[in-house]
């Protein structure tokens, strides 16, 4: 008896340091974060003021704002939905709904994924060779869109393809039953029914675009501005380049400055993870499946 | 029951199937299937009947069917042959699951799917479809004021009785139905087997039954399947009080299965 009391005592002792090793590592996890976005914001909220996000660097761009850089941002960002969206959707209904289950299907997925563990240089490297060289774009914000959608498909080919294979098998089943085609199934049923977790992909693999620098340095980003690009052809400046830039290239650069670009990129970034996280959480909660 | 000369809507002839796993589904199965009676496919699970279900409204194309022989006739028309308009089929057939899968819409909407697949927009059509086939799966009184509701939030009883109805929009000939009340309440049962009996004085109607006692409740004829071959092929009424062969004996007298 006494001896199995230790023996209980003991297994509850371990049960608790075991649950404060692990919450232990939680924190871990995650405290570099919040000092991360805290120290940002801490450094850089003294910078961000109306005329830093409208106005265009000054004095060797020591001073004045990020204009150029966060609407090349965009403009990025966009240029990257309208190539990789339709193709990453289309890519997805494919590999879920139609493509037969053999080897080259498998080799594809194997493909995709690993496409996804490249690294980003390699892509900007890609991209020079073929947008910016052979095919003969410049460096332009086409070349840097197309880059940047190759990166993105990956992402939002698999999430979209996951979100789409999560949709009931029975709803079209019934579908087909009641005279449909494979297209009207998809279309009507398939497809609302997976759109948040398809938007939830775009928007992640949008963020991972408008953040990256390694792709965007051979292929579109410029150092330095004086205006704001007019056409696709047009170069332009983007924000993680022109953070890169003066925190690297620009001797005597205040902090300030530095800090306030990089909080405004993770604003816009973290903006756009927000926006997917709503998205997920609203579709769940309505979900009836 | 007025006994009319009964017509054959459906004859199945020499039906093989096996599906690409190996596993033979059905050996060589002739049967038929008449016109304004409930038809009842009986036997223990994975005897085939859901496989033959699923063929005579080509749902089987989906599955993984290595190979498939015979004749399945619809008005003595081969559905099986390739030129078979396999959409047109399942617009004149209409399908119940044993799971009451309602889409993820309004109550309005799960019936008029079938319809709008078609390209019919007029609303007066769509309207009368609606109230005509919940009259017909005996739901419109429940549902009436609530049709643009999520069709999700209704009990599991009125969701088989929407899927009944939703697969009526169509017009169909046929009813096909695979142990549509598998998973309800005896009182839901009752309104679903009832629902039946009135419909099929305009329509064939296949029944795959969840239980022994539900065969003999609804069955005009009654046909004993067992692993893939079609035992005995009777009269409701004589299935369950004199069948001729013994295996089916022991069976209805749930002797084994």
């Amino acid at each position: 008896m006494n001896n199995s009391e230790n023996e209980y005592g003991r297994r509850k002792f371990i049960e608790k340091a075991g649950i404060i090793a692990l919450g232990g590592m939680t924190i871990l996890t995650i405290a570099p974060i919040f000092f991360i976005v805290g120290y940002i914001i801490y450094q850089g909220s003294p910078a961000i003021s109306w005329e830093f996000i409208s106005g265009f660097p000054s004095d060797g761009m020591k001073a004045g704002g990020i204009l150029p850089a966060l609407v090349g941002t965009i403009y990025l960002t966009v240029g990257t939905a309208i190539f990789s969206v339709p193709l990453g959707i289309g890519a997805a209904i494919y590999l879920s709904e139609y493509a037969p289950d053999n080897n080259i299907t498998r080799l594809i997925r194997v493909a995709i994924i690993n496409l996804a563990g490249i690294p980003s240089v390699v892509y900007g490297l890609f991209g020079l060779g073929l947008f910016v060289l052979f095919l003969n774009f410049g460096t332009s914000i086409l070349a840097g869109s197309l880059t940047l959608s190759i990166m993105t498909l990956p992402i939002i080919i698999s999430t979209a393809e996951e979100a789409l294979r999560a949709v009931p098998q029975s709803f079209r089943l019934v579908s087909v039953s009641l005279g449909g085609t494979k297209w009207q199934t998809i279309r009507r049923v398939v497809l609302p029914q997976a759109l948040p977790g398809i938007i939830t992909g775009i928007i992640l693999g949008l963020e991972r675009a408008a953040g990256e620098t390694a792709p965007i340095l051979f292929t579109v980003a410029a150092f330095f501005l004086p205006r704001l690009p007019s056409t696709p052809f047009d170069a332009t400046m983007a924000l993680p380049y022109h953070l890169f830039v003066i925190s690297t290239q620009v001797p005597g650069m205040p902090v300030k400055i530095q800090f306030g670009t990089a909080l405004v990129l993770l604003v816009f970034t973290l903006s756009m993870n927000l926006i997917a996280t709503t998205i997920r959480s609203r579709a769940r909660a309505k979900r009836e499946w | 029951m007025m006994e009319t000369s009964k017509q054959v809507k459906i004859l199945v002839e020499n039906l093989s199937l096996q599906y690409s796993d190996g596993i033979e589904s059905l050996k060589n199965v002739t049967l038929p299937f008449y016109e304004n009676r409930i038809n009842v496919l009986l036997g223990p699970s994975g005897g085939g009947k859901s496989s033959l279900l699923r063929t005579l409204n080509r749902l089987n194309d989906l599955a993984d069917v290595k190979e498939i022989s015979g004749k399945v006739l619809i008005d003595g028309v081969d559905i099986l042959s390739p030129s078979t308009n396999v959409i047109e089929l399942r617009r004149k057939i209409g399908m119940v699951f044993s799971r009451p899968v309602v889409l993820p819409m309004s109550i309005r909407e799960n019936i008029t799917y079938g319809l709008e697949l078609e390209g019919e927009k007029n609303r007066t059509k769509l309207e009368d479809a609606v109230e005509r086939c919940l009259h017909q799966a005996a739901l419109f009184d429940e549902v009436k004021d609530r049709l643009d509701d999520s069709a999700n939030a209704l009990s599991g009883g009125q969701k088989q009785r929407l899927c009944l109805a939703r697969s009526l929009a169509t017009e169909p000939e046929v009813i096909l139905l695979d142990e549509p009340t598998s998973g309800l309440d005896p009182v839901s049962t009752l309104k679903v087997e009832g629902s039946l009996e009135s419909l099929k004085e305009n329509y064939t109607i296949v029944l795959v039954p969840h239980s022994i006692q539900q065969a003999g409740r609804t069955s005009d004829y009654c046909a004993f399947i067992l692993q893939g071959e079609l035992i005995e092929h009777l009269p409701g009424n004589l299935m369950f009080t004199n069948p001729k062969i013994q295996k089916t004996k022991d069976y209805v007298e749930g002797r084994f299965g």
